[in-house]
């Protein structure tokens, strides 16, 4: 794109993700997603006169897992303050937030686009509460003459994660957004689901001419909630501030929203806009004092990260892109790990979990969590191919019996009378019947046609409904045809 | 002075407070002399004192992670000045 040769982008992220907690951050509401408007809140969420917040622990104990996993220097002491904003999905007035002194600092990870690995800082990440929802009543936002609030999300905890603006392709936002993601998910801190707005992207971004060292000014965009949003929205903003930059003007530093239906980003320029918080520590909060030891023994039972999975399902043989997409999916590649307990060969099972597995759980759109297949049960499948009970092509229904039925392969194999038939006698049998009725093949094969052979396996593999060994039906079948 | 009208307005404007100009200046007046009383805190010097984020000398207060009965739909909005379906009403935003 021209663009990309004229201008550099320089992009960084701020993230807010939902803790994997029961409760809200300072009250008992329940976190619980899609209940009935206005069922989750209390006088404390609702910002009563008289009320007092009290953190909850496991909020802390999240973040700071999540800080240690991205790398970052966990603060000792740190505290809570309040960013004031008058909007009607916040019904105290102002969010309890975390300004001059946040749980987490001065992290990174690293990000690969191809071959490259880049290390992208983490500037900060805080605590804070969530706001309400707004409904609007007409057509669209600009349309609407009232809005509804549901304050039911109002004080779920958020981890606010802030990136340096590292970042100078879209494709390396992107893969800053998966690795962070992916961290996120296997550190347990939220269950990431992005449909459910659990996880958001506000989007930081300028462009400066090629070569110079001076930032140009930034838009952010705010609110996105898919990885393809913000790949839309960034080809979006780059082209139009480029435009604006080509003609001479001036890009305005601005909020700007997502129209995911138009493909564009406008403007929210207004009075509400102005960016004036009056931050001041929140009174009704002690500060959070953390133990070294405790933080230390928070970092001993991190899990292993995607990084690590990555590398180590290469060790076992695995290719990059196998061990990529095995990784993608910590579902996924929890499955694959735990069958692979069970079964040595990690590539055949790869290619089991990542074929016909994953084929089958797409066309269901299922998560390998919603199929009742258990792990050890494919890998007690693949043993029974390897023992020629089965063959590859019945193992492939069996395999879709085990996904819906949560059945053991054995059971499936007896129960259908799928065992593979390596009997010599009985398949001689049907060998003869089918070199009966084809002579045309038979005559091909003995003047020399090989690809003839491959045909009259394929009619006894037909007339055995699929359960014939292949192996004994094709050293059958050469037997019976040069001998006569 | 240690406040302007314009500081007042401002402020107002950030709180949604509608002011005529005869209240902005009668405010203006009295947060002046609040900011004039408090100002005798200037005079203390706090060179060598910690920062305090809290008047209490108290941390690390916490509760577990449980969920607990929140109130009814029907008590959330019962101070709704504005409800329609379970929702808090409120004026278009944008
Ligand atoms: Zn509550």
């Amino acid at each position: 794109m021209m663009t990309e040769n004229r201008y550099e982008m320089v992009c960084g992220v701020e993230t807010h993700v939902e803790l994997a907690t029961k409760s809200k951050i300072f009250c008992g509401c329940s976190t619980e997603f899609g209940r009935e408007q206005n069922t989750q809140v209390c006088p404390v969420c609702e910002g009563l006169p008289g009320v007092l917040p009290v953190l909850n622990r496991e909020v802390v104990k999240l973040a700071v897992r999540a800080g240690l996993a991205l790398n970052c220097h966990i603060a000792e002491f740190s505290k809570f303050d309040r960013k004031n904003y008058y909007y009607p999905d916040l019904p105290k007035n102002f969010q309890t937030s975390q300004y001059d002194l946040p749980i987490c600092q001065n992290g990174w990870l690293d990000i690969r686009t191809g071959e490259q690995v880049k290390r992208i800082g983490v500037t900060r990440a805080h605590m804070e509460e969530d706001a309400g929802k707004l409904v609007h009543s007409g057509e669209t936002i600009t349309t609407s003459q009232e809005s509804y609030a549901d304050y039911n999300r109002t004080g779920v905890p958020l981890l606010e994660i802030v990136s340096e603006p590292d970042m100078r392709s879209i494709d390396e936002v992107i893969a800053y957004l998966e690795q962070l993601v992916g961290i996120l998910e296997y550190t347990e801190v939220s269950d990431c689901r992005l449909e459910q707005g659990s996880v958001r992207f506000d989007i930081n971004v300028s462009l400066r001419p090629a070569g110079q060292e001076v930032l140009g000014t930034r838009t952010e965009t705010k609110n996105l909630n898919s990885f393809s949003s913000v790949r839309r929205c960034l080809e979006y903003e780059i082209l139009r501030q480029a435009e604006v930059l080509d003609e001479g003007g001036q890009v305005i530093q601005e909020t700007r929203t997502w129209d995911e239906g138009r493909g564009v980003t406008l403007s929210l320029r207004s009075k509400e806009e102005a960016h004036d918080y009056r931050y001041f520590p929140e009174p009704d909060l002690v500060p959070l004092v953390l133990d070294r030891d405790w933080i230390e023994k928070v970092r001993a039972e991190l899990p292993e990260l995607p990084e690590a999975r990555y590398a180590r399902l290469q060790s076992l043989g695995l290719s990059a892109y196998d061990a990529g997409v095995l990784t993608s999916s910590k579902a996924l590649g929890d499955f694959f790990d735990q069958a692979g307990r069970h079964y040595p060969d990690a590539k055949n099972l790869a290619n089991w979990v990542m074929g016909d597995l994953t084929r089958l759980l797409n066309a269901r759109q299922w998560s390998v969590k919603d199929a009742l297949i258990q792990p050890r049960q494919l890998a007690a499948m693949l043993e029974l191919i390897d023992k020629g009970v089965i063959s590859g092509k019945i193992a492939k229904s069996v395999l879709e019996d085990m996904v819906v039925s949560g059945k053991d392969p054995e059971q499936i194999v007896k129960e259908k009378g799928l065992v593979q038939i390596s009997d010599e006698s009985a398949l001689l049998t049907v060998i003869q019947e089918v070199l009966q009725a084809q002579p045309k093949s038979v005559e091909d094969f003995r003047s020399g046609k090989e690809q003839a052979l491959g045909f009259l396996v394929g009619q006894v593999m037909k007339a055995t409904k699929g359960q014939a060994n292949p192996g004994v039906v094709n050293q059958l079948l050469r037997e019976q045809l040069t001998e006569q | 002075m240690r406040i302007t009208r314009e500081q007042v307005e401002h402020v107002a404007m950030l709180a949604r407070l509608e002011l005529s100009g005869q209240e902005v200046g009668e405010y203006t007046r009295q947060l002046d002399a609040i900011l004039e009383y408090a100002a005798v805190l200037e005079e203390l010097k706090t060179e060598e004192i910690e920062p305090t984020a809290h008047v209490m000398p108290l941390m690390n207060v916490m509760r577990e992670d449980s969920v607990r009965a929140s109130l009814s739909q029907d008590q959330v909005l019962r101070n709704a000045p504005d409800a329609e379906n379970g929702f808090f009403r409120v004026p278009k935003i944008v």
